[in-house]
């Protein structure tokens, strides 16, 4: 029993550190990444050339019609037998982006549809561009109506992220994985992981509620 | 009221940019605009002099919103011309070009009926979004504007206010600032109080008279015939995308030549009968 209570103690500063270097950094750069990428996507999805909407709608349902673990297989492991060997971290960030782009282009797309016609007609009154009225009036509602999608968006990444284990990405659950075979002390090690898991999505939900609050009334209804 | 915000010459901040001086600034002809298969406007003619108020009635789907949106480039009727005293002068029986449509929107700007500020912004930033995005006015010169424009309506002390934070008539007077401020030749009004509740209608229709004496030129979509009696130069009745009627206030409400005028206006006078 001692030493259960001497490896919890001793995995966890391995484990938070998996965490934070690996978890939370391969999350924040994915998303951030992704969500450009999403930006990108939802506008062409509602470009009026056909062209460019197919390409976006075709991009968006492979994504979401594809296993996360596939996507991840295919870059690290498939790439190479067609000369393309890409390490695993940027692996790990180019498959999380690519499937974060394709969740959160639709969750853009409708918080865009979702601001009223009029604040378009109010920015061309003004004089305003259709890219003027899309930055400065448009997106910026969009952002307020988006933020509890895409907050969900992001703890399920940072759920997600411990699929790189599975491609050498040493992060949370790799750590975790390390320690476990280790010791023999499945239970135990996986259960902290689980602990420290939980622990970031609370404190992200809580972020999220907060934000909520702060955004939600300058939303045109 | 405060000296420090007027302009340095005196003058008032509520005052247009031209003076009115009869001479002709909008004339529209031939204006036709279908959606699909529904013509909404079959050849209407306006002419608007500097100073003048039109006011244009008519039954609902009328098509009256669609001349304002057409008169402000929201809309791209499908033939006729407008021309401004100063261009553009556009034909539209050939496609119009972007540069064409932002010079005609430049001379004109909306009051929608539906406020439309922009919820994000504070009152102020709502009012100068326009002079400093769009017309580039340096930022410090486009707050003094703007805060001397909404201290002649009454709204100084909600400058820093957001529109959630502001009533129907405080948000459609801002609407009315926020136009003002991007100094047009004409102003367009759709129905601006026909979405507020009855006790606030006043506060905004005396802005509105207040402007159109200060010798605004102006087109005003309303069924406020008292307003309509006291301020408009001249009436238009519309009806099937057609001018059944036009004329100076009194004679429209009170000798109107045509049937449906008249049953119009009974209908609006004697809702009940
Ligand atoms: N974007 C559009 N697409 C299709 N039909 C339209 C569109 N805009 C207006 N219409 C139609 O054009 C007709 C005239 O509309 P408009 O809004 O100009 O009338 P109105 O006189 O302003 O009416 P109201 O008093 O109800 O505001 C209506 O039948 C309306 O349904
Ligand atoms: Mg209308």
């Amino acid at each position: 029993m001692s030493s259960d209570w001497e490896l919890l103690f001793l995995s966890f500063g391995p484990l938070v550190w998996g965490a934070v270097s690996g978890t939370v950094l391969l999350s924040l750069a994915s998303f951030a990444i992704g969500l450009v990428l999403a930006l990108g996507v939802a506008l062409l999805r509602l470009s009026k050339n056909r062209l460019l909407s197919g390409i976006a709608r075709f991009y968006i349902s492979v994504i979401r019609g594809t296993p996360l673990l596939v996507q991840l297989f295919v870059i690290f492991y498939g790439m190479p037998s067609i000369g393309l060997v890409i390490d695993p971290w940027p692996s790990a960030i180019i498959a999380f982006s690519l499937n974060v782009g394709g969740y959160a282009a639709e969750v853009i797309r409708a918080a865009i549809l979702s601001v009223p016609k009029g604040q378009w007609e109010a920015g061309y009154t003004i004089g305003m561009s259709h890219g003027t009225t899309l930055r400065r009036l448009i997106l910026p509602q969009a952002a307020r109506v988006s933020v509890p999608p895409l907050s969900n968006t992001f703890i399920s990444l940072v759920k997600d992220s411990s699929l790189a284990s599975l491609i050498l990405v040493t992060e949370l659950f790799r750590v975790a994985e390390e320690i476990a075979s280790f010791s023999t002390k499945f239970m135990l090690v996986y259960l902290e992981a689980a602990l420290i898991y939980w622990v970031i999505c609370i404190v992200l939900a809580g972020g999220q509620g907060m934000l909520e609050k702060k955004l939600d009334r300058y939303v045109a209804t | 009221m405060s000296q420090r915000d007027r302009s340095p010459n005196g003058g008032d901040p509520l005052a247009p940019v031209a003076r009115p001086d009869d001479s002709v600034l909008l004339a529209a002809r031939g204006i036709r605009k279908s959606f699909g298969d529904n013509e909404v406007l079959s050849s209407i003619d306006l002419e608007v002099r500097r100073g003048e108020v039109v006011v244009l009635i008519g039954p609902s789907g009328s098509g009256k919103t669609t001349v304002l949106r057409s008169l402000n480039g929201l809309e791209t009727p499908d033939a006729g011309t407008i021309d401004f005293a100063g261009g553009p002068a556009l034909d539209f029986a050939r496609p119009i070009s972007k540069a064409q449509r932002f010079a005609l929107r430049d001379r004109s700007a909306m009051v929608f009926q539906q406020h439309n500020l922009f919820p994000h912004m504070t009152v102020i930033e709502n009012v100068i979004e326009g002079p400093v995005r769009v017309q580039r006015v340096p930022k410090a010169r486009a707050i003094a504007e703007a805060s001397a424009l909404l201290d002649r309506v009454g709204l100084a002390e909600k400058r820093d206010a957001y529109p959630f934070e502001l009533s129907g008539g405080q948000q459609q007077r801002v609407g009315i600032v926020r136009a003002l401020a991007l100094k047009p030749d004409l102003l367009l009004f759709d129905e601006p109080t026909s979405s507020l509740d009855p006790e606030l209608v006043g506060e905004v229709l005396s802005v509105i008279k207040e402007l159109a004496d200060e010798g605004w030129t102006m087109v005003v979509v309303t069924h406020e015939l008292s307003f309509a009696r006291q301020a408009a130069d001249e009436v238009l009745f519309m009806d099937g995308g057609v001018v059944v009627e036009r004329g100076a206030p009194e004679q429209i409400f009170t000798k109107p030549k045509h049937e449906r005028t008249r049953r119009f206006l009974d209908r609006i006078l004697r809702p009940l009968d």
